[in-house]
Formats: structure tokens, C-alpha cells, sequence
């Protein structure tokens, strides 16, 4: 009890604990985004030809495109016009090592949580950090070396390991896949970039931390991992976002490339500022992830916890090129106030023996919106495939409304669907039984998520579940009579 | 892509002013129809795609095969024995080619009951009609319904007073003969159950021939405390193609059963949609889809719960053979006071080759907290360890997967209530699966 205890303590006392913002000389790009701009932040990263190109017939493409309506969120029209496309920590030189880095940026990290100096090596944990539109540091980047593993900023590997991006970037989420993707292809400023070499189990988590804070900008970020035959990594994404009163737009792209026997792991514990009490303000997080098993035998997992945007527009995703590959999916999604999700994802089976596995469970309160939309596609020569899903909804409120949108299309008779969904209340019989035991409510009701939410908390490594533990209750704080 | 947008309008175009042709100004239900002509203008039939019609290429399909412009084939000497249920005590009437038959028909019910050929209760029971026609099938919610409303040729009339039981069921059988050219029909059907009285209707859709459409609009409102059964069976030797609407209004306190039997076709697409608009309610929507060959049937489900303390129960079941497509969508909406509200839905196929295809999408919108609603569906095959069971048993191959079959069938045929169409279902089943046990 002594550790709900102490989450209660904690989260009766804070609101959203990262909402401040660090002063520091920032470099960026005018508001707008044309050509030019697309030049500007070529030139600015030191581009080679070739990505500058690949940038603008993403730009013509998106311009032609139309910003999708079917998800069930409703927002004002973005200004793509009134949006600065680039903003960076100013830096003096680019930073050798970590003894270069603005302290005031090593400060900004530390205050989140997240050592950047590499003496708390007990942390276990190597970190890209990417404040606005750069990497301001990677740490353990010697000893991954070692390996033969890369990782690094997105913009050190466009110079560093050209080859490697120009052959895998854009093979799992094309250009024109989408109205958001497209517009990240055309200016996303920088990101994680990952090579897991073949046959190497990654000794560490790897992990990426975003933290928008400049104000006006959108953050277009963009990750690509890597993994060759026989490898294994664990990989996971945090956020955060000052407070503020207009909404800002993150729109990332994550590829995952898995071959052979490849086994990737991808955490998010997503918690960009969701906006005030009144649905003032906040993020809006359109973000297309998606993972190619395109190795037999290879196996991607997506867990998220998604607490905080003001929208979330997000389905993570998995083809399942190659023969007995497996992909899954688990989430927990949570909304409060006036926030709005539309999450889940899609499974689409191709080679023969394909298993896939989506836990879903949304969690609405406030007057939050909530849903699940996802698809399970048992493609013709999918002999053999297998689904399981489940997602399940908990209305805490009478104003919030939970919803579920799952398409299962089959095409091969030898494959085996299962979906089940439930919506539901907490029930006053379990509350009563913890009353009952001396437990107030509002424990009570954090006690209850934490055992519903449980099944996908499990599957995070350990330092992030206990982070994802807290802040569910944090988000569903007062939510409770 | 250009062109297939023009020709969606094309086809729009073409039966609109089929439709403002027939308008005529001094019949009594003229200003619906006028509206729903507007409407259907403004809608246009789906295009490729829409969403709504994703999986089912409806509007392709009528442009390719149908010439709105010519008139449907008289029909001669059809023999309405041949798709009559037998031993059914019931009042019969008999749609051919979309016009009522007073000869085939056999309307017995005498006092309270009223059952009448639609066209003919406009005039003498323009009242009651008008205060219902069209109120709850919504012309602007879909080209189909627009166009139903605006062109519909005949149908039935059924009013129960309150305090009734219609003991005789109603069975209308819609039979298309195409074998002298396309035939299309558009019908309509207004049922009125009052308080505390109980009704049972079956509608039987067949046909011979060449390509043939229909599209049937039901619309059903049940008063306070009373039952209303309705039984679809779609069993086609020709080609026919079909738009069904079965809209149905519930008040406090009612019960409706319904079954939707699709056994054959061409493409069938199903809307049938609940208004839960009181408190106490209970519904039932038992479906089952046999398809072989190119079928296509599309079920399109819809429970509003509007009001609290009400259930709604559906259960819909397809086995899928040849190169058939089954397609199943089901939304459960529901609405912010309408608490303490139970809904379940179940949706299991089965696929017996790997030509066919399903694509399923049960969808739940809640915006009320206390209640329990969820949905099921499942996707697969005969399972191959109860196969070995019964062949180790020295069961053959094909009647061992006769069993199952039917077995998967009989969750639904169970919950049939009346006896003489329960084994009237029984047996066409029965002979469809190859029962021999």
C-alpha cells in the first residue's frame, strides 16, 4: 500500500509537473513553410543533395494532399502558414562530447528526470535528447559503439551513414502515406537514428527524449531503426511540452525496419502537455508510426502509454512481411478534461503463420473523448494467421464518451480472428469492497486502473513502468464523483 | 478515376428523373416524396468506396447491370405455391414484380387488425399513414432511402390497435420473375403495433431470371409494452440484387425479435436499424448468412439507445463458401442519459474456402458511463480436432462437418419462435449444409 500511497501524495499535489519553460538562445526559422523554408533547414543541418530533393517532392506531394477528416477528433484548422517549421538551442560549435553542451540544457534534462551525464551510468539507459527541432546529446555512444551498433541523432547519421538512410528511410512509411507523414518527410528537423548490427543483443535500453519548448513551433521529428538478422533492442520514446495557451503541432514519423529473427521493441510513454481544465492550450499529436517485418521470423511490439496531447492521432502499426513473423500492440490511453484520442493500430498479416496481439484500454474521464480504431488484415497468402484482440474502456464520468471503430477484414480462410471488446464503469462493488477495507476512493479508483491497465504496464521495462504507473493516476486526478 | 465520378452521377441523374416523371402532385403523400427526390439529388448513390458501402459496390454494380428507364416485365401465370412456406395459417400477400397481387394474395383478418396493400391505406387511411410515412426511415441519411421514399410503388399497411394480439402472422412475399428481361421494384412497408398488442411478420424475398433489384424500405414502430416479431428470409434462385432498410421505433417497455436469413443472392445489402427511444426495452437481432458461390451480403446494424435501463442483444452468424463476401457492420451508439444500458453483440464466421472473404467491423460509440456493453467476432474454420473426434467415431468427413455446420447454424434457427417457420428454416438449412444425419 505504501507505494499507492505515495502516488496518491504525489499526484494530489501536482498538475502537470512539466509545464515550465528553460530560457535559452534559440536559433529558428520564420513562421511559414514554403520552399525556401525547406531550403533553410537543409542548409541549416548541412543536407546532402540527395535528402534536400527527397524533402521537396515530399513537400509537392503534400501540398496536393488533404488533411485527413475521418478521425473521430474535432479540432479548429491548423495554419500550416503560422507555424515555425525550425527551432534550435543555440550552440556556439557542435558539442564534441557532453563537457560542451549548454548547461543550461544538461539542466533542462536533469529537471526532467533524464541524466545526460554519463557518471549515473546505474540509469542503464543511453539517451537521445532532442529539445525543438535538434539532438542536443547522445550518450553511451562509445560503448554501443563497441558493438557495432549505431545510435545517433537523425542528422548525424544523414552525414555519417548516408547509406544506411537513404536505403531504409521512406521503405516503411512512404512519402505520401499520409497528410502528416508527408509534411514531416518535407521538414522534419532531426530525430533518433538506429542500427542494431546482425546477431547483437543491445546491452541497454536505448531511448529518445522529446521536449518541445520554443513557443509557436510544430516538432517534426522522425526516428529510424534499424534492426539486422538475428538482432534485439529495446527502444523507448518519452515527451513533454511547456504549458501554454495555443495549441502546437507534433507531427513524428517512426519506421521500424526488422529483418530476420530481428526482435524490436518500441516503449512510448507519451506525455505531452494535454492542455488546461478547460481544454485550453495543448498538443496536438498526429503521428504516423509504423514497423516492417520483413524477415521471417521477426517480431515488432509497440507499447504505449498515451496521457497527455490535447489530440492524439496515432496508430502504431506492424506488416507482417515475412513468414511466422509477430507483431503486437499495447496500450493504454487516457484522457481527462477535454482531451481527445483516436488510437490503435493496424495489423496486416502477408507471410504465412503472421500472429499479431492487440491489448488495447482506454480509459475516459472528464469530458474526454475516447477511441480505438484499428484494423486486422489477414492479406490472401496469409495461410495460417492468427489475431487476438481485445480492447476494453473504462467511462469514469457520464460526460466522457469511449468509442471503438475495429475493422477485421479476412481474406484467407485458414486464419483465426478473435476480437472482443467491453465498455464499462468501475464497478461500485469493487469500490464498496475497498472502502469497505479502509481504502478512500480516490486510492480505491487509482488501485483499479492500475489492476485494469496492468496487462500493458507489464510489458514496459521497469524504469518506465513506474513512471507510466504514476502518471495514470496524475492524469486521472479529481476525475473520481 | 474522373470518369467513374461522372458516371455515379450519371446513374443518379438517370433515375431521378425516372422518379420526377411518376411524381404526381395530387396524391396525398406527394410532398414527401418531393423531399426525398430533392434528397436523393443532393446525396447522390455511393461512390466507390464510401465509406458506408466500403466493402460492397453497390452503385457499380446497378450502373453495370441495370437500364433504369425501361419498365419491369409483366409477369404471367407465376407460381406463388412454389415459394409459399407450407402449412403457415397466416394473411398472405404477394408483391410480383413490385405490384401487389390481389389474386395471390389471401387477407383474412376481420376487425381490430388492419392489413392493407400500402397504396390503397393512403387513401383510406391517409390519417394514420401520413402521421408515420417516412418519420423514421431518414432521407438524408442515405441515397437509398431517399430513393425508396420518393419512388416507392406499393407495400403493406399493418396497424394493430392497442390491446391486440394478432394471433395470424403476416407473411409478404416479394417474388421478382426476371426471366423475360430486369426487373425493379421499390416497396415500402409501414407497420404500427400499438400499446400492449403483439404482431409477427415475415417477409420472403425470390426470384427467377435475369439480373433484378429491389429495394425495400420497412418501417416499424412499437408502443409501450408491446412484442413485434420479424422474420427476413433471402432465398434467390435468379440474381437479385437488394437494398432492405428495416427501420424500427421503440417506446418504453417493448420487444422486438428480429431474423435475418440470407441464404442467396447476388449482392444483398441489409441496413436495419433500431431507435431505443424509452426505458424497459428489450431487442433481439439474430442474423444468419449462408453464402456460396459470388454472393455478396452486407449487414449493416445499427442500436441507438437514447433512453436508460434498456437491452439489446444481437447475434449474427455467417458460413461462407465458394467465393462469397460477407460483410458485417455493426454500431451500437450510446447516448449520454441513456445510463445503465446492456448491449451485446456477437459476430462469428466461418470460412470454408480460400476464395471467400469477410470484413467486419463492430463498432461501439458510448457516451454514458454506467453501462456494459461489448462486442465479440471471431474469424476461422472448422476446428480440426472436433472433426477428428467424430471421423474417429467412424462419422465420414462430410457429415461430420455437416454437423458442425449446422450446429454453428442452430445457435441462431434456436431462437426462432414460431414453430412452422422454425422448421420450414430447419429444413432449407438442413438441405443447404447437407445434412444427412
Amino acid at each position: 500500500m505504501s507505494k499507492d500511497n505515495q502516488v496518491l501524495e504525489e499526484l494530489t499535489s501536482k498538475e502537470y509537473e512539466h509545464g515550465w519553460t528553460t530560457n535559452f538562445e534559440t536559433d529558428s526559422a520564420p513562421k511559414g513553410l514554403n520552399e525556401d523554408i525547406i531550403r533553410f533547414i537543409s542548409a541549416k543541418k548541412s543536407e546532402p543533395e540527395w535528402l534536400l530533393e527527397w524533402r521537396l517532392s515530399a513537400f509537392r506531394q503534400w501540398t496536393k494532399m488533404k488533411e485527413p477528416t475521418w478521425p473521430n477528433v474535432t479540432y479548429p484548422p491548423i495554419n500550416y502558414q503560422d507555424i515555425i517549421y525550425y527551432s534550435a538551442p543555440k550552440q556556439k560549435a557542435t558539442p564534441k562530447n557532453l563537457e560542451d553542451v549548454d548547461p543550461e540544457l544538461i539542466k533542462t534534462f536533469e529537471k526532467l528526470g533524464i541524466s545526460l551525464t554519463e557518471q549515473k551510468r546505474l540509469t542503464g539507459v543511453a539517451v537521445d535528447a532532442v529539445i525543438d527541432s535538434v539532438s542536443v546529446a547522445t550518450t553511451f555512444k562509445e560503448t554501443l559503439g563497441e558493438l557495432g551498433i549505431i545510435f545517433c541523432s537523425f542528422s548525424e547519421a544523414v552525414l555519417k551513414h548516408p547509406d544506411l538512410v537513404k536505403k531504409y528511410m521512406g521503405s516503411v512509411v512512404p512519402v505520401n502515406d499520409n497528410y502528416f507523414a508527408a509534411l514531416n518527410s518535407a521538414v522534419f528537423t532531426d530525430g533518433s537514428f538506429c542500427y542494431i548490427p546482425k546477431g547483437v543483443r543491445c546491452p541497454m535500453e536505448l531511448s529518445t527524449y522529446f521536449r518541445i519548448n520554443a513557443a509557436n513551433t510544430g516538432q517534426f521529428e522522425r526516428t529510424l531503426i534499424v534492426a539486422d538478422e538475428g538482432s534485439y533492442v529495446s527502444y523507448l520514446e518519452g515527451c513533454t511540452a511547456p504549458m501554454r495557451d495555443e495549441n502546437q503541432l507534433h507531427a513524428a514519423v517512426v519506421e521500424i525496419y526488422a529483418m530476420k529473427d530481428a526482435q524490436v521493441k518500441y516503449s512510448t510513454v507519451q506525455n505531452w502537455y494535454p492542455g488546461d481544465k478547460e481544454g485550453k492550450g495543448g498538443i496536438y499529436n498526429f503521428v504516423t508510426k509504423r514497423g516492417l517485418c520483413f524477415g521471417d521470423g521477426s517480431k515488432i511490439s509497440w507499447t504505449q502509454v498515451e496521457t497527455g496531447s490535447a489530440i492524439t492521432w496515432k496508430y502504431p502499426s506492424c506488416i507482417l512481411k515475412g513468414d511466422n513473423s509477430m507483431g503486437e500492440f499495447y496500450s493504454v490511453a487516457v484522457t481527462n478534461n477535454y482531451q481527445q484520442a483516436d488510437t490503435g493500430t493496424k495489423m496486416i498479416h502477408i507471410g504465412k503463420n503472421t500472429k499479431s496481439r492487440i491489448v488495447s484500454k482506454g480509459i475516459s474521464a472528464g469530458h474526454s473523448q475516447n477511441s480505438y480504431r484499428g484494423q486486422v488484415h489477414i492479406m490472401k497468402r496469409a495461410e495460417g494467421a492468427r489475431n487476438f484482440s481485445q480492447c476494453d474502456s473504462l467511462l469514469m464520468g457520464d460526460k466522457c464518451g469511449a468509442h471503438t471503430f475495429p475493422y477485421i477484414d479476412v481474406e484467407n480462410n485458414s486464419a483465426k480472428i478473435e476480437h472482443e471488446a467491453t465498455t464499462s464503469k468501475i464497478g461500485e462493488d469493487q469500490i464498496f469492497y475497498c472502502l469497505q477495507r479502509g481504502i478512500d476512493e480516490e486510492s480505491a479508483v487509482a488501485l483499479i486502473v492500475n489492476g485494469y491497465a496492468k496487462e500493458v504496464l507489464n510489458q514496459l521495462p521497469m524504469e518506465f513502468a513506474v513512471e507510466a504507473q504514476k502518471l495514470l493516476a496524475l492524469t486521472l486526478e479529481g476525475s473520481v464523483g | 478515376m474522373m470518369s467513374v465520378a461522372v458516371s455515379e452521377k450519371n446513374i443518379t441523374t438517370e433515375i431521378a428523373s425516372g422518379i420526377e416523371k411518376s411524381l404526381n402532385a395530387a396524391s396525398s403523400d406527394h410532398a414527401l416524396r418531393k423531399e426525398a427526390l430533392e434528397s436523393f439529388r443532393n446525396l447522390g448513390l455511393p461512390p466507390n468506396k464510401a465509406e458506408e458501402y466500403k466493402f460492397t459496390p453497390i452503385t457499380r454494380s446497378l450502373e453495370k447491370n441495370f437500364n433504369f428507364a425501361t419498365q419491369n416485365p409483366v409477369s404471367k401465370n407465376t407460381d406463388v405455391s412454389a415459394y409459399a412456406i407450407p402449412g403457415v395459417e397466416a394473411d398472405v400477400l404477394v408483391f410480383i414484380n413490385g405490384v401487389y397481387s390481389k389474386e395471390a394474395s389471401s387477407i383474412k383478418s376481420t376487425g381490430a387488425v388492419t392489413v392493407l396493400p400500402l397504396q390503397e391505406a393512403l387513401n383510406t387511411k391517409k390519417e394514420i399513414v401520413l402521421k408515420h410515412l417516412g418519420k423514421h426511415a431518414d432521407t438524408k441519411a442515405d441515397a437509398f432511402i431517399a430513393w425508396n421514399t420518393a419512388a416507392f410503388k406499393d407495400g403493406v399497411f399493418i396497424h394493430v390497435p392497442d390491446n391486440t394480439v394478432a394471433e395470424k402472422p403476416v407473411i409478404l412475399y416479394h417474388i421478382h420473375d426476371a426471366a423475360q428481361g430486369q426487373v425493379v421494384s421499390i416497396n415500402r412497408n409501414l407497420i404500427v403495433v400499438g400499446k400492449s398488442s403483439e404482431l409477427t411478420v415475415l417477409e420472403k424475398f425470390d426470384s427467377t431470371g435475369s439480373a433484378n433489384f429491389s429495394n425495400t424500405v420497412t418501417e416499424a414502430v412499437v408502443a409501450e409494452n408491446a412484442g413485434f416479431n420479424l422474420y427476413s428470409i433471402q432465398n434467390d434462385n435468379g440474381p437479385r440484387y437488394q437494398f432492405g432498410l428495416t427501420q424500427i421505433y421503440q417506446t418504453n417497455f417493448s420487444r422486438v425479435n428480429t431474423y435475418t436469413f440470407t441464404l442467396s443472392g447476388k449482392l444483398v445489402r441489409n441496413n436495419l436499424q433500431f431507435v431505443l427511444d424509452g426505458e424497459g426495452i428489450e431487442s433481439h437481432m439474430y442474423g444468419l448468412y449462408l453464402l456460396a458461390n459470388d454472393t455478396l451480403a452486407d449487414n449493416h446494424t445499427v442500436v441507438d439507445h437514447r433512453k436508460p435501463n434498456s437491452f439489446s442483444n444481437e447475434m449474427y452468424k455467417g458460413i461462407m463458401d465458394g467465393s462469397s463476401k460477407g460483410v458485417f457492420n455493426g454500431k451500437i451508439y450510446v447516448r449520454p442519459n441513456a445510463q445503465k444500458t446492456n448491449a451485446f453483440q456477437a459476430n462469428r464466421n466461418i470460412l470454408l474456402t480460400d476464395k471467400a472473404t469477410v470484413n467486419t467491423k463492430p463498432q461501439l460509440e458510448i457516451w454514458a458511463d454506467d453501462v456494459k456493453c461489448s462486442h465479440g467476432c471471431t474469424t476461422g474454420q472448422l476446428d480440426e480436432e472436433a472433426l477428428f473426434y467424430l471421423q474417429a467415431r467412424g462419422i465420414s468427413k462430410e457429415t461430420a462437418q455437416a454437423m458442425m455446420l449446422y450446429a454453428f447454424a442452430g445457435e441462431v434457427l434456436d431462437n426462432v419462435k414460431h414453430p412452422v417457420i422454425k422448421e420450414y428454416l430447419d429444413n432449407v438449412i438442413s438441405e443447404r449444409l447437407h445434412k444427412n444425419f
